[in-house]
């Protein structure tokens, strides 16, 4: 069985991130990229059912600048066994992302898609769907375990309650949450073994997509800093304080 | 001139940082007090295929350069885990070195694999009580009698030897009197510690607590003839090959341990609030902080002109000699900066600088020290009299 895993070039998490000057976006010059972390979670799993025998290929597929292509390098140094970059220097907005992802999809022909629940630098959490909804498959979303059988994947889902398992229908689309798996680092003989990988580059024009934004970003700000903290003496000065000042009960 | 290393390059700084983040620097401050040697860390990097870095790729090796085992080095050295971690692992990556050049097949196909597995630990014979830095005049002996070498001698600062199962051994076969030069006559051996014939004592030192160094005491250590490395006679030629790579990795460690105390330094002077700002602000504070970043990454500059060279197969003797020394010196003063920084603080274990600075004093003694780098260059490139 085939997988396809999608991942995210994205500010690295360590970032202190800054905001332009003239408040389009957030600083991306001389700041270091990484993969996105949930993404990586992704490849992870896709390598261990690689390992287990269930998947018979892994392909990781990103979207963005040349540079991605590194991104793509780090899941091919995870295990995973070729890649596709969708090269394009514009802003690509989650359905723009999942009607590519969909176009790879139809050519490749996967049993079961894995991405992030999100990405950490937009934190949209809508491409997984948006991908299940154009294919028409089902969906297992903020997956924290998968099991795969004959013909079917057993998702376990973090919810706000708990835990939720569904059973789904293959081909269906996965979305990793972050207890799903610890990616592991990538050893040296996989870095040297990554760079041999192939690396296919296609463009949205390929793929017939059109991309253009549906969306349009008004402003970027800074959250308003932090208060400092204050002490209280008893509880009960806290609950007048809550009560009172804060207004929360 | 391109200063940028290359995405592969980039990928294995991250990969070991990634790996090092794992062994934080409480592991590193337990380690320092309790001693025990950091197994988990070196299977860790066994595991993950480092020990290899510039082994050759026929034997399990990456058959990567000098610059690929520097940046690994460095990487080690930055994530916090100081002279502890790097010298844990140090002897590996750089003691193999002759038996990859000069070794025959044979040896390689035996000495290498478990080296890189992290199955086999070898420690370095080479320096001496009565020896040090004049390695000609070493007094260990190795006997032919016939059969095998028996070896008689003492070694010093001979690290990780309590665990070692492997010595890289620096011995006399034929005696300096019957040699046309002090030169001649010494061999190199890569064989068993025996223990039944090799007394090791440990040297209880201001540092490096984790990461033993040894006397090593020899008495009729009995070695095969397929343990020698190379040719009868021909060893100190051998070794000095590996030694300006050894140079560059201890220079590209020490910028690591130099920017791993800074980076706490500059940390501490943000935060640190004393008279209603955060000393940071001062003057007196980030000026000494901003001039060790500066020296310390002028002297990485050299630590990867050295290893490029080296790697393009060029002479690199003066650019290996004044990266570790540079690299050295700015690492020093850049760790006794973090402690003066963080006051009162720095002097405690728990701001982790005191032991950077009781670390890289390594760096500036082992193996050559910064006299000696001045001698040298100043005969090799400035062409003046030799003065020792």
């Amino acid at each position: 069985m085939k997988v396809i895993v999608a991942v995210k070039r994205v500010v690295d998490y360590n970032v202190k991130i800054r905001v332009k000057a003239d408040k389009t976006g957030v600083e991306l010059s001389n700041v270091k990229m990484s993969m996105n972390p949930f993404d990586e979670i992704g490849v992870e799993e896709a390598v261990r059912l690689k390992e287990a025998g269930v998947a018979s290929e892994v392909v990781a597929v990103s979207i963005g600048p040349a540079q991605a292509q590194e991104t793509i390098r780090t899941a091919l140094a995870m295990g995973a066994d070729r890649g596709i970059l969708i090269k394009t220097d514009e802003e690509v907005q989650p359905l723009a992302v999942a009607k590519l992802l969909k176009a790879v999809v139809e050519a490749e022909a996967p049993q079961i898609v894995i991405l992030g629940k999100q990405a950490i630098d937009d934190d949209s959490n809508q491409t997984g769907q948006m991908l299940a909804a154009l294919l028409g498959w089902a969906q297992g979303t903020f997956a924290s375990k998968v099991a795969l059988g004959d013909g079917k994947a057993t998702v376990t889902r973090e919810v706000d309650g708990g835990l939720q398992t569904v059973e789904l229908k293959l081909p269906a689309v996965v979305t990793t949450d972050l207890r799903l798996n610890e990616p592991r680092y990538a050893s040296l003989p996989n870095i040297m073994k990554a760079k041999k990988k192939p690396i296919d580059e296609k463009t949205p024009a390929d793929l017939g997509v059109d991309i253009a934004p549906r969306l349009k970003t008004l402003k970027v700000e800074e959250p308003p800093k932090r208060q400092a903290g204050r002490k209280v003496a008893s509880v009960e000065e806290l609950v007048q304080a809550l009560k009172n000042e804060a207004g929360v009960i | 001139m391109d200063f940028d290393f290359t995405p592969e390059q980039e990928a294995i700084r991250e990969a070991l940082a990634r790996t090092c983040a794992r062994y934080d620097l409480d592991y590193w401050r337990q380690r320092d007090s309790d001693g025990r040697f950091p197994e988990d860390f070196v299977a860790d990097l066994a595991r993950g295929g480092w020990l290899g870095i510039a082994m050759p790729r026929e034997y399990g090796g990456a058959g990567l350069g000098v610059t690929e085992a520097c940046i690994m080095m460095q990487a080690i050295a930055e994530s916090g885990a100081g002279m502890s971690g790097v010298s844990a692992v140090h002897i590996n990556i750089f003691g193999p070195n002759p038996i990859a050049v000069f070794g025959s097949e044979e040896q390689k196909r035996r000495f290498l694999p478990p080296l890189i597995a992290g199955r086999d630990r070898a420690c370095f014979g080479v320096t001496e009580p009565d020896a040090g830095l004049d390695t000609s005049s070493i007094r260990t002996r190795a006997e032919w009698n016939g059969r095998r070498y028996l070896v008689h001698g003492q070694k010093v600062w001979t690290s990780t030897a309590q665990s070692a199962n492997k010595i890289t051994l620096l011995a006399r076969t034929t005696p300096i009197e019957r040699c046309a030069s002090p030169y001649e006559g010494i061999s190199l051996f890569y064989t068993d510690l025996d223990r039944a014939h090799a007394e090791v004592r440990e040297i209880d030192k201001m540092g490096r607590k984790c990461v033993d160094s040894n006397q090593v005491f020899f008495d009729a250590m009995p070695v095969p003839k397929e343990d020698l490395i190379g040719e009868e006679g021909q060893g100190f030629r051998y070794l000095l090959h590996s030694l300006n790579p050894e140079r560059a990795l201890i220079g590209a460690e020490a910028v690591g341990i130099g920017r791993a105390a800074l980076a706490r330094a500059a940390n501490y002077a943000r935060e640190r609030v004393v008279f209603g700002r955060p000393i940071g602000q001062n003057q007196a504070i980030q000026h000494p902080l901003a001039e060790n970043w500066m020296e310390l990454e002028a002297a990485n500059l050299m630590v990867f002109k050295a290893a490029a060279l080296y790697d393009r197969g060029r002479p690199c003797g003066a650019e290996a000699n004044a990266a570790k020394y540079l690299a050295a010196e700015a690492a020093f003063k850049a760790c006794t900066q973090a402690v003066m920084t963080h006051g009162g603080f720095g002097y405690a274990k728990e701001y982790h600088v005191e032991r950077f600075l009781r670390e890289v004093l390594i760096a500036r003694i082992a193996p050559v020290s910064p006299q000696l780098i001045l001698s040298f260059i100043a005969e090799k490139v400035l062409g003046l009299p030799k003065s020792y």
